[in-house]
């Protein structure tokens, strides 16, 4: 029961997915403001203009857990950051706690400087793999935040709670911090730690927000049906059992 | 912009046999999925050299350019250097390699958890200074009194009321169902990026 329920979720976000990509409308969808996504975008200019670098820190979701979802997100969030400060002097540097990772990090950053024309610049030694466990990932990438003129630090993908240690590090240097997590004890640690928490599944909206591209705005409309329909399910199936019925 | 069709066709085909796999019960696609599920176990082992290496240059380049705090990617580099060759020559049960984990690297990951403990406490005084809206406040006042709930007090043992019936109320009803919330909108986020990269329509593999 429970396995045809997850297909039909999968086979109904599919058609979704792909009706919205492919539907020509007349306008863009709206989304509502939200102000750390505001915040990156003007950090990823300035950044460019006065010479400082992004650090992206990817988390440590491996690719081959149901976490990796989070991490596909950071890929595609660094994609989009690589376009835009590639011309940059100081080009981003992105870092990741688990091996497959950072080497899917060195591709990702690699095609954002293909597409921004600016492929020579690409330096293999900018996705790194900071540590192979959660505490030695964060250990390498406060380094990076202290040593490199690191002016924003994006925290994005699979985190545990020693996400504040990498918060207290941006803190430290004055850096602007954008930190996003899946788990909910890092989301936590998280609010407590940024001026503009991103919580739940903001996450996945970054993409969406950041760039424009088409399968990013699609997919974040789908969610949203996605969950007005969960809610709708919820609430039958709580007045259902209120009426008594099983 | 270079284009790779067959990388592309590749992981396309390869994650539709696995979901499918997942979900029709099938035997000869659920035998393929766990084929494949096992390849991809041995990638991401190789995966684990090869970034192992990218470690290796990364302070190679630091030592080289006499940049700031390379004398950390020395004892960086000697110290990983000599735990592989005592783990190759040995093998990862003799008593070097425990005394390595267990005198060196849980001890050390340790004190990282207690400096998170203070860091989390510091974080949370600074939060009132940071953002004071309503959320802050609800979001400090319910994180005292758990942990006043939580705690075993001297002479008193747990606080009546507060420990054996609002916490308990607390964790189960508002807690559980906002982390589910959360966890949902999780779920829903990690379904479309799922099907993004499965339709290659992210490809951190070779490009789009």
């Amino acid at each position: 029961m429970s396995q045809s329920l997850g297909l039909g979720l999968v086979i109904l976000a599919t058609i979704l997915l792909l009706a919205l990509i492919f539907i020509k409308r007349k306008s863009q969808p709206v989304f509502r403001e939200i102000a750390a996504f505001t915040r990156l975008r003007r950090a990823a200019g300035l950044a460019v203009e006065d010479g400082t670098r992004l650090h992206v820190s990817l988390g440590r979701g491996g690719l081959l857990s149901p976490r990796g979802a989070a991490s596909f997100s950071g890929l595609a969030l660094l994609r989009q950051l690589g376009e835009q400060t590639s011309i940059s002097d100081r080009p981003p540097v992105a870092t990741s706690g688990d091996a497959a990772l950072a080497v899917l990090s060195q591709d990702t950053l690699r095609a954002a400087y293909q597409s921004a024309g600016a492929e020579e610049l690409f330096q293999p030694a900018n996705g790194r793999l900071a540590g192979m466990t959660p505490f030695s990932y964060a250990a390498g990438a406060m380094i990076i935040t202290r040593q490199e003129q690191i002016s924003t630090d994006v925290l994005i993908g699979d985190f545990g709670p020693e996400a504040a240690l990498l918060a207290e590090a941006a803190e430290r240097e004055h850096a602007l911090l954008i930190a996003a997590a899946s788990d909910p004890a890092a989301q936590a640690v998280l609010f407590a730690s940024t001026s503009e928490p991103l919580v739940g599944e903001e996450l996945f909206a970054a993409p969406a927000y950041i760039g424009n591209d088409a399968a990013h705005l699609a997919s974040l409309q789908v969610q949203d049906i996605l969950r007005w329909l969960i809610i709708l399910a919820l609430l039958a199936g709580a007045g259902l059992k209120l009426v008594g019925l099983p | 912009m270079k284009r790779h069709p067959l990388a592309a066709s590749i992981a396309i085909s390869i994650g539709l046999i696995v979901l499918l796999g997942y979900f029709l019960p099938i035997p000869l696609l659920v035998l393929v999925r766990l084929e494949l599920v096992q390849w991809a176990i041995i990638l991401a082992g190789v995966a684990a050299l090869v970034g192992i290496g990218n470690l290796i240059q990364v302070h190679f380049f630091k030592i080289r350019r006499r940049e700031n705090g390379s004398a950390y990617s020395v004892i960086l580099l000697v110290t990983m250097l000599a735990t592989l060759l005592t783990g190759i020559m040995l093998g990862p049960a003799h008593v070097w390699m425990r005394f390595a984990v267990e005198i060196i690297i849980l001890p050390v990951e340790a004190s990282l958890m207690a400096l998170l403990a203070v860091t989390l406490v510091y974080a949370s005084i600074r939060l009132l200074r940071r953002r004071a809206d309503w959320m802050t406040f609800v979001f400090l006042v319910t994180a005292l009194f758990m942990l006043v709930a939580s705690a075993s007090l001297p002479l008193i043992g747990e606080i009546p009321v507060l420990s054996d019936w609002i916490r308990p109320w607390l964790m189960f009803g508002p807690a559980a169902g906002g982390t589910r919330g959360l966890l949902l909108g999780v779920a829903l986020g990690a379904l479309t990026t799922g099907l993004r990269a499965l339709f290659a329509m992210d490809r951190p593999y070779g490009g789009k």
